[in-house]
């Protein structure tokens, strides 16, 4: 095997098994239900897991899966079937702490979908179309949080509403924590 | 199907139940998205719109093709907000909704203006959206702002060209060619990431070409690689590397194989990992060569990492298939992980313990695996059942213990995939431990007697038929047999009927009894069943007498069809009725080489109960049909044999040629595949002057030139030649390229008007006898050969003078003949003095040759060799001998 270390898929699905957020980069799974069928099926294999502290790992369908779970949210990297696996585990393990660093420690499904498009950013930062762009999250969170401060907006595209959005929106996540 | 998110109480206050995306529904978000035309835009409120559209595409929603084109258009106008983080929003949308060709331009300068902005996170960005939904012609455009950012200072911006360009040369290799340069620098750079795409690309740029890639090795692993991923890459390409030099080491000493090593003490576990994996899976690696690598992999197995412990536990798997002893040091550690939380890993450790076992642990092992085998999946199961299936072969002497195991295990719940696996194992112990037989089929017939898969009672039903009549007492199954008919569907019930046949057919003492069972099944209320037993009840002579069955009765109701099934289904379909009745003898009997589709399905075992694996549509098919589609070669009647492709050029040359030998009865059909490896050449009318000055029986007939041979695609000229029918005529030909050269232009792909007619020398080619005998197999050597006869046989004896070992002079004859090695008797067991090796073949002019040779070595070196050939031809018989004796 001579071909570049390559992920098939990120999966973040909730505790019921559904979805907060998928990318998919490969073909085997062609159609919206392949793409459930197989989520399905890794979500009731590992259901029964404990993958909170350490990441674990499994193979289904020819392919290797490393997952990680926190509260109620399950983290999955898919790769083909003799790819190596530390390679998975470390892209799993960026993709964790990139969410964990953005969502500032409170990693559960409410907070994940409140601030999902920090989760799509945060995918599109870590793996195009397959090929590893960055595993480490410092560098990921970098990136997409770059745009939360919004310095390069001119005064005049933020309204009163807005600036007081912005105010409620950090009162909340400080009285929250 | 944006389904409600319903959440369950939470313990935190009320807006815990809240869900941003409850209720969402995507005709409301796109009446929404109609902020994005609003000429005072609202950044946030964009934005949230844009996750809104996100979340919908997410869950599975799609957008009909106007409603896409739609949200694009919108979408294209948010390039107007300077706001940093819509732009990355807009982004991400662009590339979800992956526009058309014609709505691509649309965004195309706003993403070209982005990609030379000062700000480093849209130039990266633009990079990657532009390179996603662009095709070809748009990139010679955009192409120098791509070589710019490959050495651009900010590590993300060369990233991204970069990685899109591993991407584009998928589809333009020609372009992405182009840049070896810039990405050259690249491999140089500081920036980790940087430096582990470059070094892909880079790869991926020249694989094709060994040298390059060999120089690239020798020069990285020298170490001046810092990113981890990079380095397994490295160690990837190395690997390829070693193996593609493997021929040329003399010494033992393996070249790479000390950076291999060294790699054992990288920091980051990958690169340990990926070296030691790598280490294991060299060609013919040696014991010593393994030690080390061993050594880290046992070091993970006690990792407090589940996936270390995986990782290391599989590949250990893997090499106790091949070195069994290298992986036994590390059997104590694998016994604490039968008890792992991680099935996977338990079931892995377990199937490697049963390869590296010895006779004495396995009772031990099997109690441990008992109490193992009730808590987990049955894919796990299937694959603990192979491997003591394997350990069963490798210590006959326990079949007793491991067949119980089996039976029991039978009898316990479970899918077909598992049952299937199980009853497998069971049939290829009965075939190989003739003491396990008895018991073995006896388990089976109970299990049929309870068994919900048609499938596997029809394989069972006519595996007893084959080895219930070879047994001491083949009444004791009848009672088996016969309660499918029954109790079963119609199918089994048919299969039933077959085997109750076959025991009547093989057991004269059963015959009466048999026949009154068959009679009752006259009656059956299925017309195949009924079909059946009449036909077995007529032909075997039930219909009152008593009487030997005849050897053709039973070869004509029982013999194997030795014809792969594939063929003999394209036959039919190829066949139109007409006078000429079908005729079986003209099925070809090749089995066709696993095609590369099969691949990804590797580690398959051969199974015990399945038919033998059926070829697809061969080459031979699209050979046959190419060469009827050209109408100067349609009247050659039919294609006999196509040879390998034998090179013309060597490797790396400026034109690549190899040629295919078609040879029919009175013609023979070259065919020339070229490809043109100059992309700034364009060949015109490409022919091959062939001189056959040297091969006096053949006289040339047709060419067929090659109007065009542009760069990289190959095409195809023929030469075709007449010769003396079915005649083995032998010949040597000299070959000479001709060809009208264009130079082409290699940013605008167009050729120049004129070109300068040109030759190129290429090797010669021989039609040898071996290309007149097809390889085909028989079953069943001694009975073909005692069926042959001895009236054309023709024995004589060789000397074949000194050779290197017994096994390189089997393999030459082999060769020469180009005939099918029958029963594995094509390996020489090593250190032996002496060796049979049995052939068989179908000579031109469909006659059937089998040949038995024997070897021998006397004095030092000197092999002796005695050739038996018979044929249906005394002329075939002695053709064989000229063979030899002029080879």
């Amino acid at each position: 095997m001579e071909s570049c270390p390559s992920v098939k898929n990120i999966i973040l699905l909730d505790s019921e098994g559904q979805r907060v957020a998928v990318k998919y980069y490969s073909d085997d799974w062609p159609t919206n239900s392949a793409k459930e069928a197989f989520e399905k099926s890794i979500f009731t294999k590992t259901q029964k897991t404990n993958a909170r502290t350490e990441a674990e790992i499994a193979m289904f369908e020819n392919h290797i899966v490393v997952y990680k779970f926190v509260q109620d949210l399950h983290f999955f990297v898919t790769g083909a079937e003799d790819e190596n696996e530390l390679i998975l585990a470390t892209v799993l393990q960026g993709f964790f702490d990139s969410v964990d660093l953005l969502l500032r420690g409170t990693v559960d499904k409410k907070e994940a979908l409140e601030n999902l498009d920090l989760i799509l950013l945060c995918l599109d930062e870590i793996v195009d179309g397959g090929i590893i762009l960055e595993t480490d999250a410092n560098v990921i969170v970098g990136k997409v949080a770059s745009h939360s401060i919004d310095s390069g907006a001119p005064l005049s595209e933020q309204t009163i509403s807005q600036a007081l959005a912005t105010a409620r929106e950090h009162l909340t996540r400080s009285l929250l924590k | 199907m944006a389904q409600p998110l319903v959440k369950k109480d939470d313990d935190r206050d009320d807006e815990a139940d809240y869900s941003p995306f409850l209720g969402i529904e995507k005709g409301a978000v796109l009446q929404e998205a109609r902020v994005f035309n609003d000429p005072q835009l609202d950044p946030r409120r964009c934005s949230q719109v844009i996750t809104k559209l996100l979340y919908l595409l997410n869950q599975g929603e799609t957008f009909t093709k106007v409603e896409a084109t739609e949200v694009f258009f919108s979408v294209t106008k948010l390039f107007q907000s300077r706001d940093i983080g819509l732009r990355r929003m807009v982004y991400v949308m662009i590339k979800e909704l992956s526009p058309s060709a014609d709505e691509v331009i649309i965004v195309t300068s706003s993403l070209m203006k982005d990609m030379t902005s000062k700000t480093d996170m849209y130039r990266a960005n633009a990079i990657r959206v532009l390179c996603r939904i662009t095709d070809g012609t748009l990139l010679t455009q955009i192409e120098r702002y791509l070589k710019q950012a490959i050495v651009d200072k900010n590590p993300v911006v060369a990233s991204a060209a970069l990685v899109s360009g591993i991407h584009l040369l998928q589809t333009n290799p020609e372009i992405v060619k182009r840049w070896s340069n810039e990405v050259q620098e690249a491999v140089q750079s500081r920036a980790a990431l940087v430096q582990f795409h470059a070094l892909a690309l880079l790869h991926q740029i020249r694989q094709n070409d060994r040298l390059a890639v060999n120089k690239l090795v020798t020069s990285l692993t020298r170490g001046s690689v810092r990113s981890p991923l990079a380095q397994c890459l490295l160690i990837r390409y190395t690997s390829q590397v070693i193996r593609e030099s493997a021929n040329n080491t003399q010494t033992g000493d393996r070249p790479f194989y000390d950076f291999l090593e060294g790699c054992l003490r990288h920091k980051a576990e990958m690169v340990i990992f990926e070296a030691a994996r790598a280490i294991t899976e060299l060609n013919g690696v040696t014991s010593r060569e393994l030690t080390p690598a061993i050594t880290v992999l046992q070091l993970f197995l006690s990792s407090s990492k589940p996936v270390l412990r995986f990782a290391a536990v599989r590949t250990l798997n893997k090499v106790a298939m091949t070195h069994p002893m290298a992986v036994t040091n590390c059997n104590i550690d694998m016994e604490s992980l039968i008890s792992d939380q991680n099935r996977s890993i338990a079931t892995l450790a377990i199937t490697t313990l049963l390869k590296t076992g010895n006779e004495s642990s396995v009772d031990r092992l099997m109690k441990q695996i008992t109490n193992f085998m009730s808590d987990i999946a049955d894919e796990f199961k299937i694959v603990v059942v192979e491997a003591i299936r394997s350990l069963c072969l490798k210590f006959p002497l326990k079949h007793r213990s491991l067949m119980n195991f089996l039976s029991n295990i039978l009898r316990e719940e479970g899918g077909f995939e598992y049952k299937k696996a199980i009853v497998d194992s069971i049939v290829i112990l009965i075939r190989d431990i003739p003491e396990a037989k008895e018991s073995g089929l006896l388990h089976l017939c109970e299990f049929i007697e309870d068994c919900e898969f048609t499938y596997l009672s029809t394989q069972i039903l006519h595996f007893l038929g084959i080895e219930g009549p070879k047994t001491s007492d083949p009444s004791k199954y009848i009672r088996y047999i016969y309660n499918r008919v029954h109790l079963e569907n119609a199918t089994v019930r048919a299969g039933a009927v077959s085997t109750l046949a076959k025991f009547g057919a093989m057991v004269d003492a059963l015959k009466p009894r048999i026949f009154v069972l068959l009679r009752r099944c006259l009656f059956d209320n299925d017309d195949e069943v009924r079909d059946r037993a009449t036909l077995y009840l007529n032909t075997l002579g039930g219909d009152g007498a008593v009487v030997e069955t005849g050897e053709d009765v039973k070869e004509f109701l029982f013999g194997s069809l030795d014809i792969p099934l594939v063929n003999l289904e394209n036959s039919l379909k190829n066949y139109e009725l007409s006078e000429e009745s079908f005729d079986i003898d003209s099925v070809p009997k090749e089995v066709k080489t696993q095609p590369l589709a099969e691949k990804k399905a590797p580690g398959k075992k051969p199974t015990g109960l399945s038919a033998p694996p059926t070829g697809p549509p061969s080459t031979v098919d699209a050979y046959e049909r190419l060469l009827s589609s050209i109408p100067e070669f349609a009247n050659f009647g039919k294609l006999f044999k196509s040879s390998a492709p034998v090179e013309l050029t060597e490797a790396e040359t400026e034109y690549a040629v190899n040629v295919v030998k078609h040879i029919f009865d009175g013609h023979v059909v070259f065919q020339f595949n070229c490809t043109n490896t100059i992309p700034e050449q364009l060949l015109e009318n490409v022919t091959v002057i062939v001189d056959a000055s040297e091969a006096e029986e053949f006289a040339e007939v047709a060419t067929k030139p090659l109007r065009s041979l542009p760069y990289d695609s190959p095409g195809q000229t023929f030469v075709a030649f007449e010769k003396p029918e079915g005649v083995s005529a032998v010949g040597k030909f000299s070959n000479m390229l001709r060809f009208i050269v264009k130079e082409v232009d290699p940013s605008t792909g167009e050729a120049e008007e004129d070109g300068v007619e040109d030759e190129y020398q290429l090797e010669d080619l021989e039609v040898v006898a071996a290309d007149y005998m097809l390889k085909v197999g028989v079953s069943n050597f001694r009975n073909a050969w005692e069926s042959m006869g001895a009236d054309c046989e023709r024995v004589d004896e060789y000397g074949l003078g000194p050779r290197d070992s017994l096994a390189e002079a089997v393999n030459a004859v082999i060769n020469l003949l180009g005939m099918q090695p029958c029963e594995g008797t094509e390996v020489v067991p090593s250190n032996s003095r002496s060796h049979t090796c049995l052939l068989s073949g179908v000579y031109i002019g469909n006659v059937k040759v089998l040949v038995r040779l024997q070897f021998g070595i006397d004095g030092p070196k000197d092999v002796a060799m005695k050739l038996a050939v018979r044929s249906e031809d005394e002329a075939v018989s002695d053709a064989i001998h000229e063979i030899v004796a002029s080879g």
